[in-house]
This record gives structure tokens, C-alpha cells and sequence, in this order.
């Protein structure tokens, strides 16, 4: 928020919410202030090139856009090129899958006023009730049992998340902190269940800390490409759905209003009768689901086993979980913008991965880092709306007086 | 007279309350998981389970009777006490006894403890001022890096972890700028900086160090050795021979309790934290203020990942810290953002890292069964802040940026 209400705050819980702030976001940027604040934080990726490795950045941004395969859609490329370029597409979108459902779960948790930063911890939750449902029961046929591990891993980072939310209504516990010790909690787990001896280890080699592999007919379809290879799996559309669903959940139902509404002002949200308690923890179970969702079809989809280094090496900033805080910020928690904002940290993952970049023009263990750079700053200036902040002076005089009338009711 | 009776009969009365029972209930709890421990080590499940049960009941009565946070945490904690129990049992026993040196246990205890200690004393400073700081991780990762930086270029650990200092405050300061001057989403801003610590010290790493590493020469930070008492009995083997970070962790914790409570800087601080508005009438400078207290959160958070690398591992890698800014976060908060209870809950999740640590010794070997005390320390912060062992409640004004009138 960019006002403090005069009242003191004693007793009222968080009075400045995400959502509020993001209404203030919709009005003063549109679609402008995240392209502007991308392209500065390319800008300035590019300066961190240049001044280090004295590289050349365009040249380095050029490659790790062929890596991307973006430029598959050109239609001046040559033949050769566009069947390489088809492959590294493919890996982009297997990239951008992930982000668009942890991004969904983020953005559905900032809608209600809340933070979900435990997207990571709910990812690894789908992913390891998906393959735990998918390794065993091998009895069952292919599209039940997808269906069964599909449903499981969303119920089990909805879960883990609707703790979290339960919390928050009940006790008032900060979802923050309450998602933050929830995830080490899972990444832990994963250590004891896959790691030597555990319950879940695989049964083909005692000293391999991962799990069994899924069921062979458990594999989603893929629909473009190779399958060998890692082509596109049909996990694609159910994110693409589910950035419908997303839209229609908020916007034509009643719990999408009530949470939109708890978001904007809990207390008066509260007032007109609606249940916020209830709606805190709907909209956090539900935001962990798409988490968790992200963790199942990524297993189905393209990695088919789970190891505890897989699980436990994600734990860090840079994996999806926590990218979809950006994914989230930087699509202004709309669905067409977080589809977007996910191709764009799709197509940066895979671009700069050492197996899409040219090592002769940018070494890629470097570029990896300078992925997280990107992003770093790429949430630094959406996060304190630098540009709406220096760009729309104007605006920023009028508009937060009216916001902070309106919270400190 | 009855000035002197009153105590204790409001203590007696306490045990009989609903709340009492409870506390004993978590009590149980806890002895469950340590009957089955060194010196003890119940050899059967028996004792552990019926200690358990007995912590279940007493929870389940006191839900009953209205006080449910204390009456789900001793349930809670009985569980565990049988789970952790019944794991330790099963372990081969005799070997037990043998390799559980405690003495050994409590000094890796402290070394585990230390970095956390001063990450979530740093910690302590901004939030106490108002400032959240997730960023804490990406603190401490920029001081582990710069820390051994420094030392391999300069050739003097010193040198090091002055540098380590430093690389910690400025990234402090962006968060600082961010979150003070531009009123930004201080949580938002905390990630972003865990996401630039990791790009910034990868990035250097590999260019610098890339495939060969950190050259093995690195001057490290010395270990203070007490020969006087290196030969007394359980105390020798646990101080004798302990870095000399470890030692300065001790006299950080009792300055900043005095800084934070003894000293005007400490109430100014805290007044800022709790009521900006107030603070700033009476003419404290609400934003000077969180400046030098995210900074100061910033060095010493940076000086217990200089430890990590100069004193405890002697090595990088990227993402070395491996979430220990965030059990500061967890240890801070489990501690009610207390210099003293932040440090007590640090040597508690120090514990459960070295016992992860040294039970594989005598688990069978190689189990991945010891894991599972790494979850300790995340289990009992979700514990207190969900307020069923004296709730964990921040300062009022955390999270808030300040617009001055």
C-alpha cells in the first residue's frame, strides 16, 4: 500500500492488502508498466554482462532468444532452422506450464489479500503424491489413473496450502510465515520418503535417494514433437484451462466475488456478510490446488521420476514455486497477463539452460545466474512500482488519498 | 499475609486449570520423543508410547474444557513424542549409547546454532524497527560468498569478513530503499532479494571460480582454544576448542539485548515498530531509524553466512545457505523477536540439524530416517505462531511503510 491509514493500527490485522494495491496497479499502468519495467530489467542485465564478462549483451540476448525458439514463429526463417527452433519451442512451453499454474497460485492468493509464498512447497507436494499415485496402483489403466494422480497431487497442495489458510482464519497465523515453514516441511519429507530406506524409495537400486518411475501409461500424451526428446505434453492445455477457469472462478461466481471482495477489505467485506474466514481458506486451498497441479503434470508430463535432490535442490529461490511470485506480479494477476509473464520466465529458463544456448557466445552456467538476476530486478521494480511511482506522478497525488480513505474505514 | 499467599495459590490453582493441563500435556509430549534417548534410551516402545498417550489424553481434556490451543498442542505434541519415540527405539540401541557423546552433539550444536544466531539477531533489529525481511537468506548468502571472497583476494580472514559485511548491508540498503523510501510490498522486495543474492553471488562464483572452485588456501576464521579447560570433564570437549565466531555470537547476543532494551536507541527502535506515528511526534525519525536497522540487519546476517563459509564449511557453492536464513526467520519468530528467545530457539534448531547430523552414526546406516528431525524447527514455529505455546506476536507495525504527514 502507499498510504498508511492516520488511525493507529492496533488489533486490525493487516489493514493494507495486496489487492487493494493491485486495484491501485490496474489504474495507473495498464499493460505499459510491465512491459517498460521488463525491458529495464533486460536493460540493465545487459549492463551486468557487459561490465563483468565484457561480453557483447546483444549478441548474448540473441542467443538466448534462439534458445527460446520465439523465433519459430517468424516466417522468414530458414527449414533448418525452424526444426530446431521447434524443439526449443517445445521446451519452453514444458517450462512455461508450471509457471502459468504456480503464477495462478499466487495471483488467486493475492486476489483474497493474501501471499502465498509456499508455492514451491505445494509444487513439491502435487509432485510427490503424483508420483507416488502414478508409481503405484499399476494395476489401473492409463486414463483413470492419470485422472486419480492429476486429482490426489491437486488435493495435496490444496491441503498443504488450506493449512495455511486455516490458520489464518482461525488464529490469525501470517500465511507468510505459516507457508514459508510448510514448505522446508514438505522439502524434508520428500528427503525422508525418497531418500535411503524411506517409505517411497525406489525399489530398482538401494542407494538411489528417488522414487519409482510412474507407470508407463500414466505419461501424458505428447502432442507435439518428439516424445523421445521431450516433446510438448497435453499438460499445456490443462494450464491454459485452468487460466480460464481461474478467470471465471473470480469473475462470474460468487466465491470469486466474495474473495475478490475479502481482498480488496476484509472488514467491510465482513460487514455485507460475507464469511471472510471462510473465504481465506477456500482461496488458499485453491491456490495451493493450482500449485499442486503444477507439481502432478510436471511429473506426468516430462519428468516421470522424483528424486530428492529434484526436490530438495529446488528449495532455493530460482525454482518454479517461487517464480510464480513473479509470474503473479509481473502478469498483474490477470490470466492473460500471467500466461504472458510465464512464456516470458519459460522462455528465459530455457533460453539461458546450457542445453539451448550457444556455450561459444555465452557460457550458460553464467546465463543461468543471469536468469535469476532478471527476474530478481524484474520484481524489485514491480514490487515497488517504480515506474507507476516516477512515470505517473500525477496520479500517485490523487490516487492514494483515495485509497487510504477507503481502508482506514 | 495474604500478599504471600496469593502466589501460591494462584499457581496451584493454574495446574488444575484447563491451560495447566494442557502445558503438562505438552510436557508429556516432549518426554515421549527423549525417554527414548540418551542417558534413558527406553529400550521398548512401551514407556514412550504410554507417556504419549497420557500427553494425548490430557490435550483431549483440556480441548474439552475450552482452552483449544493449549489442548491441540499437547495432543500434538504427543504424537510426536510416540512417532519420535518409536523411531528412536527401533534404532539398534547399544550402538546408541556409544556414539551419542553429548558433549560432541552440543558443540556441533553450536556450530549450527551460530549463523543462525546471527542472522535472526539481525533479523530482530529490522523487524523490531517494522520492516518484514524474508530477505534474510539472500543476506546471508551474499556475506558467505563476499566472506570467502574477500579472504581468498585480500588473504586475510579479517579483511573477509569485513568485506562479508558490507556485501550484507548493501543489499540491505536496496531493501531498505525499497521498502522505506518507495513503500513497496516489503515482502515482495524481501523475495526479490533472496532471487538477486542467488543471481549475484552464482553469477561471480562461476565467473570467478567457475570449474577449479574455491582454492583450498583460503585463510580461515580461527578456533579459540582454552587449554585450561580442554581437560575438565563435559565442558572441555564442548568449549574448549570453538571457533571464534561462536564466542562473538555470545557477546553480539548480550549487546544487542542491552542495545534493544536498556538503551534509548533500543526504545526509539521499538517505538518506531510498534507506533511509527508516535514515534515520529515525539521526533524520532521513523525512516532513519529503519534505515540503520535493516542495514544493521543486513551485516550481521551477512556475518553468519561469513561463518558458514570461513569458519563452519570452509567452502561454496551456489546457494550455499540452503535455507538457514529462513530457520532464522523461523528461530526469530519461534523466540517472539527476543535477542534471548531468538537464541534459545537457534540452539534448538541447531540441535535438530546436528542430531540430523550425527544420527545416521547410529540409525542403520545410511537411513534417510534422520531427515526428519530437520523438520523440527519448522513444525514448532508453526506450532508457536499458530499460538498454541505462548503466541508469537509481531510488532504492531510490521509489514507498514511510513508516510510521514
Amino acid at each position: 500500500m502507499l498510504a498508511t491509514p492516520p488511525a493507529p493500527p492496533e488489533g486490525e490485522g493487516p489493514g493494507e492488502t495486496v489487492a487493494s494495491r493491485f486495484a491501485f496497479y490496474q489504474r495507473a499502468g495498464g499493460v505499459l508498466t510491465p512491459l517498460v519495467t521488463t525491458v529495464f530489467a533486460f536493460f540493465i542485465g545487459g549492463l551486468v554482462v557487459l561490465l563483468i564478462t565484457h561480453k557483447n549483451p546483444i549478441s548474448t540476448y540473441k542467443a538466448i532468444f534462439n534458445g527460446t525458439g520465439l523465433n519459430w514463429f517468424f516466417p522468414w526463417i530458414s527449414h533448418a532452422d525452424r526444426i530446431n527452433a521447434a524443439f526449443n519451442l517445445q521446451s519452453t512451453l514444458l517450462l512455461t506450464t508450471p509457471l502459468i499454474l504456480t503464477g495462478l497460485a499466487v495471483a488467486f492468493a493475492f486476489r483474497a489479500g493474501l501471499f502465498n509464498i509456499g508455492g514451491q512447497g505445494q509444487y513439491a507436494a502435487g509432485s510427490i503424491v503424483g508420483v507416488w499415485v502414478a508409481s503405484s496402483l499399476t494395476g489401473m489403466s492409463g486414463f483413470p489413473h492419470i485422472v486419480l494422480a492429476i486429482l490426489l497431487g491437486s488435493l495435496a497442495g490444496a491441503g498443504l496450502a488450506g493449512i495455511a489458510g486455516f490458520l489464518r482464519a482461525t488464529v490469525g497465523a501470517h500465511e507468510v510465515i505459516t507457508t514459508i515453514m510448510l514448505n522446508w516441511i514438505v522439502f524434508w519429507l520428500a528427503g525422508w520418503l525418497f531418500g535411503q530406506q524411506g517409505p517411497l524409495q525406489t525399489s530398482r537400486e538401494r542407494s538411489l535417494t528417488q522414487s519409482n518411475d510412474i507407470a508407463p501409461n500414466t505419461h501424458l500424451h505428447v502432442w507435439w514433437g518428439n516424445p523421445i526428446l521431450q516433446g510438448l505434453h497435453v499438460g499445456f492445455f490443462i494450464a491454459v484451462a485452468m487460466l480460464v477457469v481461474y478467470w471465471i472462478v473470480l469473475n462470474r461466481t460468487t466465491l470469486g466475488y466474495e474473495i475478490r471482495a475479502v481482498g480488496y477489505n476484509p472488514e467491510a467485506a465482513g460487514y455485507a456478510g460475507i464469511d471472510v474466514r471462510r473465504a481465506y481458506f477456500l482461496a488458499m486451498a485453491i491456490s495451493g490446488g493450482f500449485a499442486g497441479l503444477a507439481g502432478v503434470i510436471d511429473v506426468l508430463g516430462w519428468k516421470f521420476v522424483l528424486s530428492v535432490d529434484d526436490v530438495q535442490g529446488q528449495a532455493g529461490a530460482g525454482a518454479v514455486g517461487f517464480l510464480g511470485i513473479a509470474v503473479a506480479l509481473l502478469g498483474r494477476n490477470s490470466a492473460v497477463g500471467i500466461f504472458f509473464a510465464a512464456l516470458l520466465f519459460g522462455a528465459l529458463l530455457n533460453g539461458t539452460s546450457d542445453r539451448h544456448l550457444d556455450p561459444a557466445v555465452f557460457p550458460p552456467t553464467l546465463a543461468e545466474n543471469l536468469t535469476l538476476l532478471i527476474q530478481g530486478l524484474v520484481l524489485l521494480f514491480i514490487g515497488a512500482d517504480i515506474l507507476v511511482i516516477y512515470l505517473w506522478r500525477a496520479r500517485r497525488r490523487v490516487v492514494p488519498r483515495k485509497l487510504a480513505r477507503t481502508s482506514s474505514t | 499475609m495474604s500478599t504471600y499467599a496469593a502466589p501460591v495459590r494462584v499457581a496451584a490453582s493454574r495446574l488444575t486449570e484447563p491451560r495447566g493441563v494442557g502445558l503438562v500435556g505438552i510436557f508429556l509430549g516432549t518426554l515421549a520423543a527423549w525417554l527414548a534417548l540418551p542417558p534413558l534410551s527406553a529400550r521398548t516402545l512401551l514407556w514412550p508410547i504410554l507417556v504419549g498417550i497420557l500427553a494425548v489424553a490430557a490435550g483431549i481434556w483440556t480441548v474439552s474444557r475450552g482452552a483449544g490451543r493449549v489442548g491441540w498442542g499437547a495432543v500434538a505434541s504427543g504424537i510426536l513424542g510416540i512417532a519420535l519415540g518409536s523411531l528412536a527405539t527401533r534404532s539398534s540401541v547399544g550402538h546408541l549409547e556409544t556414539v551419542v557423546i553429548w558433549s560432541a552433539l552440543l558443540a556441533s550444536t553450536l556450530r549450527y546454532a551460530t549463523p543462525l544466531t546471527f542472522a535472526a539477531i539481525g533479523g530482530m533489529f529490522s523487524e523490531r524497527s517494522g520492516v518484514v525481511n524474508i530477505g534474510l537468506e539472500g543476506m546471508m548468502l551474499m556475506g558467505s560468498f563476499f566472506g570467502i571472497w574477500g579472504a581468498d583476494k585480500t588473504g586475510s580472514w579479517i579483511l573477509g569478513v569485513l568485506i562479508a559485511m558490507v556485501s550484507g548491508m548493501m543489499l540491505a540498503l536496496v531493501h531498505a530503499v525499497f521498502c522505506i523510501q518507495l513503500r513497496a510490498d516489503q515482502i515482495v522486495i524481501g523475495t526479490a532479494i533472496n532471487f538477486l543474492a542467488l543471481g549475484i553471488t552464482g553469477y561471480l562464483f562461476t565467473d570467478i571460480y567457475g570449474a577449479r572452485g574455491i582454492p583450498a588456501n583460503v585463510p580461515e576464521i580461527p578456533d579459540i582454544s582454552l587449554g585450561g579447560l580442554k581437560g575438565v570433564y563435559f565442558i572441555g570437549p564442548i568449549f574448549g576448542n570453538l571457533n571464534l565466531m561462536i564466542w562473538l555470537s555470545f557477546v553480539l547476543l548480550i549487546l544487542s539485548y542491552v542495545v534493544m532494551f536498556k538503551t534509548p536507541i533500543g526504545l526509539r527502535l521499538r517505538a518506531v515498530g510498534e507506533h511509527p506515528r508516535a514515534a515520529d511526534t515525539v521526533g524520532i525519525s521513523v525512516y532513519a531509524t529503519r534505515y540503520a536497522a535493516v542495514i544493521t540487519s543486513g551485516g550481521l546476517a551477512a556475518l553468519g553466512g561469513a561463518y558458514l563459509t570461513l569458519g563452519f564449511i570452509h567452502n561454496f557453492d551456489q546457494n550455499i545457505t540452503g535455507g538457514r536464513g529462513f530457520i532464522a526467520l523461523a528461530a526469530l519468530i519461534f523466540g517472539k523477536w527476543r535477542p534471548f528467545g531468538a537464541f534459545a530457539a537457534a540452539l534448538l534448531f541447531g540441535f535438530s540439524s546436528a542430531l540430523g547430523d550425527h544420527l545416521p552414526d547410529y540409525f542403520a546406516p545410511g537411513s534417510s530416517v534422520p531427515q526428519l528431525f530437520n523438520i523440527l524447527p519448522y513444525a514448532l514455529t508453526l506450532i508457536a505462531v499458530a499460538g498454541v505455546i505462548g503466541r508469537s506476536i509481531p510488532p504492531a507495525a510490521i509489514g507498514r511503510p511510513y508516510v510521514k504527514q
